[in-house]
């Protein structure tokens, strides 16, 4: 399946990965993120639409929130390290696309420019990336190119900020001490105990 | 109205075109403009708080448009900052009214990417408790349906009955809407004694309400035509906007998830049967739905009949490290294809989770499909397509 995929495709695939049983991943060129999904529909028969979303490699400046707000906040890596199939940028969009009677699904992603984030818009190909295309908008601040109505689904408009990305604080968790990531709390007259298994 | 024209039928391609015709009549001639229906937020046909605006002409929707977003409550990003076994908790109040439901693919994408595989009872239980909160959620729509059309019988009927469910799934995991009872590598505990037995009497007594909502509501001859040849989806369209579960099924696609994937719940030891409708109307939404229920109680009934012994839970480590790697996981739920794509560091909580959830997909095709409608068919459209509004805005 997955060399089907690549040979229709061509040039266009950057990169791939199987998982016997699990599924497939590839990853396509930024300039051909909508002719790709157009020849897995038409040609390769992924007709049915599953999801459309994008990712945001870089690691949270915020880390998970668990900190004292009262301390100063501690040095975190935030070095971009793409997921599966790669990635030379720190935005990616990925859809999933699956055959109704093969019942095979496929997962593709490909970049988005980091200066000005735009892919092509394939609410034209898949009608039901329409509103996924507007919830990715809004939420990572990636345009999609000819989307005919890239309004806001949630949000405001005019709100300021895009809440998916990595470096959007989340407020509730700044302002006040969470009572901890590791949930055990110490036995009254003994130590924390940390065991195996239930 | 480009794209999908040669999908359309007859029928709405001449009630659409019709349509247009007489808001250009009526602009020009009468120099008056068509007017905009607000429907809700607050409206017992929304499930909650969608709100839909419609451009009328006459008795006519021209242009339609739902508006969701009353109910976001952001829980993409919160999962970011919780560990994994927090997040069930949140993706519990999903779809709420099939809470269950909704932690089952979540915790198998966890366990996927750890490697962790549920002993069998546990697998066993969780389908049992999956199709409970099936029949739960759907029992809900089928009285509900009732009451779009100005019949309550059928509504207090749904509610006597689901009652019963609801003391089942709070007698097993102590919560009757948020269970929060999966965990990864197995369940929180074993059934209560008793609890087979009681299940059993209460299938029954849903098999009942089946037949009792057949024979009241189905064969009702107002129902059938305020439903028959009303907001046809065809197949392609369907697919297109990525319907599922009894929404695409009614448009004559086969293919239900429980049947047709890889899957380590129990269904594939039940003996029973995927129902599919031609027509794709609002009558066959609905009745496939009414045969879903029938089919779970069956599934309920043999899963317990042969539950294996032994563990309900697997060894998992207490503090809970999930390894690097991407997966994707999703289940045929009450409302459709509900999916998560977890994609972890090898950190205590999730890097992103995209959570695809049914009612999204099921919703977006709203504008398309109620053009050339008349009013009162809005609500029995939107009743039929069958949404929570916690699935649609997460």
């Amino acid at each position: 399946m997955a060399n089907d995929i690549r040979a229709a495709l061509g040039e266009a695939v950057v990169d791939s990965l199987v998982k016997p049983g699990d599924d497939v991943w590839i990853r396509v060129r930024t300039a051909d993120w909508k002719s790709s999904l157009t020849t897995l529909r038409n040609a390769l028969g992924y007709d049915y639409f599953c999801f459309l979303s994008a990712i945001d490699w870089m690691p949270s400046p915020y880390g998970r929130g668990e900190d004292d707000p009262t301390e100063p906040a501690p040095e975190r890596d935030t070095t971009i390290r793409p997921g599966y199939c790669g990635g030379d940028t720190r935005m990616q969009v990925f859809a999933r696309v699956v055959s109704s009677t093969t019942h095979m699904g496929v997962t593709i992603k490909a970049d988005v420019p980091d200066g000005e984030p735009a892919v092509d818009s394939v609410s034209g190909v898949y009608a039901g990336a329409n509103w996924h295309e507007r919830e990715t908008h809004e939420m990572f601040g990636i345009r999609f190119e000819g989307h005919p109505d890239l309004r806001n689904m949630y949000l405001p408009s005019d709100f300021e900020g895009h809440p998916l990305r990595k470096d959007f604080p989340l407020l509730a968790r700044m302002v006040k001490p969470w009572p901890g990531i590791v949930d055990v709390e110490p036995l009254p007259g003994g130590g924390a105990e940390s065991g195996d298994g239930e | 109205m480009t794209m999908l024209d040669d999908k359309l039928g007859d029928r709405q391609r001449l009630s659409y075109i019709a349509a247009q015709a007489a808001d250009a009549r009526l602009n020009v001639e009468l120099e008056t403009e068509g007017m905009t229906l607000n429907i809700g937020p607050q409206h017992p046909a929304t499930h909650g708080t969608l709100r839909i605006i419609a451009r009328l002409d006459g008795e006519q929707v021209v242009w339609a448009e739902p508006s969701a977003g009353y109910m976001h409550r952001g829980y993409e990003k919160l999962t970011e900052v919780r560990t994994y076994p927090q997040v069930t908790t949140l993706i519990n109040r999903i779809d709420w009214l099939g809470s269950f439901a909704n932690e089952v693919p979540f915790i198998l994408a966890a366990e996927k990417l750890m490697g962790v595989e549920a002993p069998p009872r546990a697998q066993w239980i969780r389908t049992i408790l999956f199709e409970l909160s099936r029949i739960a959620n759907v029992s809900l729509f089928l009285g509900d349906l009732g009451v779009q059309m100005g019949a309550v019988t059928p509504v207090f009927l749904a509610f006597r009955d689901r009652e019963y469910v609801l003391n089942l799934i709070e007698s097993a995991t102590g919560g009757r809407f948020h269970p929060n009872f999966d965990r990864i590598g197995g369940l929180k505990d074993d059934l209560p004694a008793g609890w087979v037995q009681e299940t059993k009497q209460v299938m029954k007594k849903l098999r009942n309400f089946c037949d009792e909502i057949e024979t009241l509501l189905f064969g009702n001859e107002i129902f059938q035509s305020r439903m028959r040849g009303i907001g046809v989806i065809p197949r392609e369209v369907a697919l297109q906007y990525g319907l599922s579960g009894a929404n695409l099924r009614a448009s004559g696609v086969d293919w239900d998830l429980r049947r047709d994937q890889e899957s380590p719940l129990a269904w594939k030891h039940a003996d029973w049967k995927v129902f599919t409708h031609p027509d794709g109307d609002s009558f066959a939404r609905s009745w496939i739905r009414l045969q879903e229920t029938r089919e779970a109680t069956k599934i309920v009934d043999q899963l317990l009949d042969g539950m294996p012994a032994g563990p309900v839970m697997a060894k998992v480590p207490k503090i809970i490290k999930v390894p690097e790697g991407e997966a994707w996981v999703s289940t045929e739920n009450p409302l459709g294809e509900m999916g998560y794509y977890v994609v972890s560091r090898g950190d205590l909580g999730p890097f992103r989770v995209k959570i695809r959830s049914a009612s999204f997909n099921n919703i977006s095709i709203v504008p398309w499909v109620l053009r050339g409608v008349y009013v009162p068919d809005i609500i029995t459209i939107l009743a039929s397509l069958y949404f929570i509004l916690g699935d649609i805005d997460r």
